[in-house]
């Protein structure tokens, strides 16, 4: 984590943050969700408590801290406490793993009577080299946690509800891992630092000796994979159980699903696992089709960025937070669309039924995704990239 | 060292889930004893039979060893992705593909065979 005590203090706290960040990003979203929800389905949704009902989360709070705690009759005890809280686990270790924004330089100072530094902070959790592939496995483990609360829970609806949201994910997990093939052969790397660094400025590529540049576009990965983008997207969905693949919750016929049995406290530490996927999910969309935390726009570079920070008179300190804070906006705006996008989709489409879900994962989104990787594989060849 | 970072993540997420839902516990409201009736599973108010075993079925289990199967193979073509480049530059693309090409052929026919022998399908 770090050369010394301090570095490593930085770091930690860091990690924190990061995680508290995403425990706030719940209360916001539930927000949002119910608000956007309301107004799509011509409702005006929570609006009393506080200004525009924004309140509403802390008094949900509340409510949920009071609620009663036992263990149903049937179930067991350990798995049922460990569910919720494994569920929480996933997310915040994947996330922290994505970039956000360029490095922050920290110079030379003093405390405590001594000098520390200079440090190099990475505005990511950990920079891990085969960041693809650790997120990836990482955000899969989640399937433990559900499992975990479906037998726990000592109820048929919570097992089959566990049941199948683990053959649904683990389903749509093989669409997900092939449909970034096609970047990764593009790229020829695991690290989001490359693969975000490979897509700055205009979209520009050499195709059998002609080199194409297009000057209004950003070097986006989507542009080069849009069928592998859009299969990453859905496989998104099925992997964070949102509709119109929550057929784990399927109010209709399992109540509830795999949760049936939990309330209060136990139940929103779930909904924050399920969210953390989400912002998992969509950043992980952004390291690898949307640029990371690169503009829309070619003209601007992080160099640009730099440029324009030392003409403004900041030292080096200066300018790499100046550039850093200027690109995590781009990022934490992109997150955010992405972000409303699961929510508009979720009050927009309809439930699948289950075996035109796994027809979709297994018979439609796998050839797909096989057809992307050879047909990516062979591109590259001819026009060598 | 990111491996410093995961882990101590890792244990500090544990650790607050599990004081946030020890403090529910202890504000929570509290009850006397909890009734056979409360306590019972979730049903539509008939009494639960004493039974948690119940039969699943077997496509679940054919789906999680499909599922083992196929991961692995797409496992296998991560290095390949990862090096492909590497041979195209060495004007070895061709090659690649080719090797690559008869492991993806035996990925297609297990899915082909797969698809044929209906173990995909749901009643």
């Amino acid at each position: 984590m770090g050369s010394d005590i301090v570095e490593i203090g930085i770091n930690g706290i860091k990690l924190v943050l990061i995680f508290l960040m995403m425990v706030q990003a719940v209360p916001i979203l539930v927000w949002v969700e119910r608000r956007g929800s309301a107004f799509i389905q011509n409702r005006l949704g929570p609006n009393r408590v506080g200004p525009l009902g924004l309140l509403q989360l802390l008094a949900d709070a509340v409510k949920f801290l009071t609620k009663e705690e036992f263990v149903p009759a049937k179930g067991v005890p350990f798995l049922y406490y460990m569910a919720p809280i494994f569920a929480l686990v996933p997310g915040a270790v994947a996330f922290s793993a994505i970039p956000m924004a360029t490095p922050l330089l920290i110079d030379r100072f003093e405390l405590f009577g001594q000098m520390w530094g200079p440090y190099t902070i990475l505005f990511q959790g950990y920079e891990i080299g085969v960041g693809v592939v650790f997120v990836l496995g990482i955000s899969s483990l989640a399937t433990y946690s559900i499992l975990m609360a479906g037998w726990g829970s000592g109820n048929k609806y919570s097992l089959l509800g566990a049941l199948r949201a683990s053959a649904q994910i683990i389903s749509y997990e093989l669409a997900l891992g092939l449909s970034i093939v096609g970047v990764l052969l593009l790229n020829g790397s695991f690290n989001f630092g490359e693969i975000i660094a490979a897509q700055q400025g205009p979209l520009a590529f050499t195709f059998i000796g002609h080199t194409v540049t297009v000057p209004f576009l950003p070097n986006w990965g989507v542009f080069y994979q849009p069928i592998g983008a859009l299969l990453f997207l859905t496989a998104c969905f099925a992997e964070s159980n949102r509709l119109p693949f929550d057929l784990a919750e399927g109010e209709a016929e399992l109540v509830a699903g795999f949760h049936v049995e939990y309330g209060g406290f136990k139940m929103l530490l779930f909904f924050i696992g399920e969210y953390g996927h989400m912002i998992v999910g969509s950043s992980m969309f952004i390291a690898l089709f949307l640029g990371g935390y690169h503009f829309p726009f070619p003209g601007i570079t992080p160099e640009v960025l730099r440029y324009y920070a030392t003409e403004l008179g900041y030292g080096p300190q200066g300018v790499s937070i100046f550039t850093a804070l200027i690109l995590f906006l781009s990022f934490f705006v992109k997150l955010a669309l992405l972000l409303w996008f699961f929510i508009w989709v979720r009050w927009t489409l309809p439930r699948f039924r289950y075996d035109q879900l796994m027809d979709l994962g297994w018979k439609t989104m796998l050839p797909w995704a096989l057809a992307n990787t050879i047909i990516t594989a062979i591109v590259i060849q001819i026009s060598k990239i | 060292m990111p491996l410093g970072g995961v882990i101590f993540l890792f244990i500090f997420i544990s650790a607050f889930g599990a004081l946030l839902l020890f403090i529910a516990n202890r504000i929570g409201n509290r009850i006397k004893s909890v009734s056979d009736v409360k306590s019972a599973p979730y049903e539509c108010g008939i009494p639960g039979i004493d039974k948690k075993d119940t039969k699943i079925s077997v496509k679940f289990y054919l789906t999680a060893i499909l599922f083992i199967l196929f991961d692995i193979e797409i496992i296998f073509m991560y290095p390949w992705a990862l090096t492909f480049k590497d041979f195209i530059s060495n004007s070895m693309g061709w090659y690649s593909l080719l090797c690559m090409g008869f492991f993806l052929l035996v990925f297609i026919f297990g899915l082909v065979w797969e698809v044929k022998s209906k173990a995909l399908e749901w009643e």
